[in-house]
């Protein structure tokens, strides 16, 4: 990304900040001006950023071991960042259990670097405030997907079982709304206000939800990660917190990525 | 394959060979079951209290638990038996009133507060009503999941059926659509009776902007 392209950038996002370039038409949906959007930025997307702070990350010496990332083994053997994310989530011999990026990377980062779990999880999210180590590592990782095709696999006893198990969580109604993600979630051309919701029953839709996370989000000025995704969407489901990275999560991440399979892997992406 | 396609399986098996049919239908079934019964030990050990929003949220109630199991497509026989239990508990204003305040009903019907881990313990809930339904042809920012209520008054037979329909379908949708997408406001004490009646008088006062 070149001086200008970042000039501009900036100018979008402070009049996207202050309200006026989107709120212009009020009419036009969420995914219109999003459109227009991306279109005003086509040269750059401000997750750029922290997909190169990922790297940075994979590559510093870190954590009481310290150790680098560069050994991590993302499915693809140890070091190898190229593709693995459109193979992900998947059967790990090693911990013995499916699991998606972010999963993954906590084993890494546990393991490798011996930076305790809980150091990790207990804001595993970027805020305003403060950038998230594992969020950002997160980007680089996807990035290095970009252009591949989603191809996750159902063969292992244990990932057919972690689909099965997802499926059912989708459907899994509860709280005081009654809500699964399939009430916002399994049906065509609906919408809540004026943000318009992927039916992951419906393989296109499936495809361009999933293949455009994680992603920036011009609302928050911030990039998300899929289990940040996950999490929202729980807490719009009135459900209370899923643990990050925990086996619901990676479950019904498992069910989402499969319903993707075939399409090519286009994040980070740029959300409203 | 889903519980549905499973089931359909076992039946035509049941239908191709009676010899057969008991083993196969059960081993299928079986397996099902194991897998209902794997995600539900998950989903109780993998969510924490944040906010309001505490963990025993997670536990369903019978209706919910139909609902899942058969991805909103419960057999008719059920979904009546569903349907009944619903509407006898549903809490009739004991003054036989409906009608309260639009304005009120419309404030609520704007409102997308509640119950989420964001919310605060002391902010009453809105309605949400905006989020799924057309309601008036000022707003346009209106969500798709639900009908258009737009002229809702209009469409019922008299005022006093569409006031008590209103009202019940609000207190209680799943009374009348087992499985509909649209919360339970007064059977999950999201909303009080005033507040219903609010929303009865939105859609049902000839000045209220649902039916101008
Ligand atoms: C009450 C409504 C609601 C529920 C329930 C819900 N979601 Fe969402 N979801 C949304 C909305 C609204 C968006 C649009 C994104 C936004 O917030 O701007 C969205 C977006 C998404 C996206 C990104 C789509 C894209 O194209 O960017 C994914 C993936 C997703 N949801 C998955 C889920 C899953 C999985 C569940 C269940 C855990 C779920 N959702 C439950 C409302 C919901
Ligand atoms: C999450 C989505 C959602 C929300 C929120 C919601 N509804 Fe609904 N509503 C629906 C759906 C879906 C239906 C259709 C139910 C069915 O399958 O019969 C419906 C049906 C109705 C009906 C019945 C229409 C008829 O045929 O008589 C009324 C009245 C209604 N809603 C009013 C409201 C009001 C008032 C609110 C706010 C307090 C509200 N709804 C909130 C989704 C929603």
């Amino acid at each position: 990304m070149n001086t200008s392209n970042l000039t501009r950038m900036i100018l979008v996002l402070a009049l996207t900040a202050s309200g006026s370039a989107l709120a212009a038409d009020t009419a036009a949906s969420d995914s219109d001006k999003i459109e227009q959007y991306r279109e005003m930025i086509s040269d750059g997307n401000p997750a750029d950023f922290d997909e190169m702070r990922g790297e940075e990350l994979w590559k510093k010496a870190a954590g009481p071991k310290q150790a680098s990332l560069e050994k991590c083994d993302l499915g693809k053997g140890p070091g190898v960042v190229k593709g693995a994310y459109a193979a992900l989530p998947r059967y790990f011999k090693d911990t013995k259990m499916v699991q998606d990026l972010e999963s993954r990377l906590l084993t890494c980062m546990t393991t490798l670097q011996g930076i305790p779990e809980e150091e990790i999880t207990a804001k595993p999210f970027a805020s305003d405030k403060k950038a998230s180590d594992i969020s950002s590592l997160a980007s680089y990782v996807v990035g290095q997907s970009k252009g591949i095709k989603m191809a996750v696999s159902t063969r292992h006893p244990k990932e057919k079982e972690a689909f099965e198990i997802g499926r059912r969580i989708f459907n899994y109604r509860a709280g005081p709304y009654d809500f699964a993600c399939s009430t916002c979630h399994a049906t065509s051309d609906v919408r809540i206000r004026m943000q318009d919701l992927p039916n992951f029953h419906v393989k296109e839709d499936a495809q361009a939800a999933y293949t455009s996370w994680p992603a920036y989000r011009v609302s928050q000025g911030l990039t998300r990660s899929f289990q940040w995704r996950l999490n929202d969407c729980f807490r719009q489901q009135r459900f209370p917190e899923p643990k990050f990275a925990s086996e619901v999560t990676v479950a019904l991440t498992m069910y989402l990525a499969v319903s993707a399979n075939g399409a090519e892997y286009v994040g980070p992406g740029l959300k409203r | 394959m889903n519980a549905k396609q499973m089931f359909g399986i076992a039946v035509t098996v049941c239908l191709a060979s009676a010899t057969f049919s008991a083993q196969a239908g059960s081993k299928v079934d079986k397996e099902a079951m194991k897998l209902d019964a794997r995600a539900t030990e998950i989903i109780k050990r993998d969510f924490r209290d944040k906010g309001i929003a505490k963990a025993d949220r997670v536990n369903q109630d019978a209706l919910q638990a139909a609902c899942s199991k058969y991805e909103d497509d419960v057999p008719v026989d059920m979904k009546i038996k569903l349907e009944d239990e619903q509407a006898k508990q549903i809490k009739w204003p004991a003054d036989g009133n409906f009608m309260g305040d639009w304005k009120a009903g419309e404030k609520l019907a704007q409102s997308g507060k509640g119950m989420t881990w964001s919310d605060k313990p002391d902010e009453p809930a809105g309605g949400n009503c905006y989020n799924c339904h057309q309601l008036s042809s000022k707003e346009i920012a209106y969500g798709t999941i639900g009908p258009s209520l737009l002229n809702y008054a209009k469409k019922q037979g008299t005022p006093e059926k569409g006031q008590r329909r209103a009202y019940g379908r609000i207190y209680n949708a799943k009374a009348y659509a087992a499985c509909a997408n649209m919360p339970r406001f007064g059977h999950m004490g999201i909303l009080s009776e005033a507040q219903i009646k609010d929303l009865v008088a939105l859609l049902m006062d000839p000045e209220s902007p649902v039916n101008k």
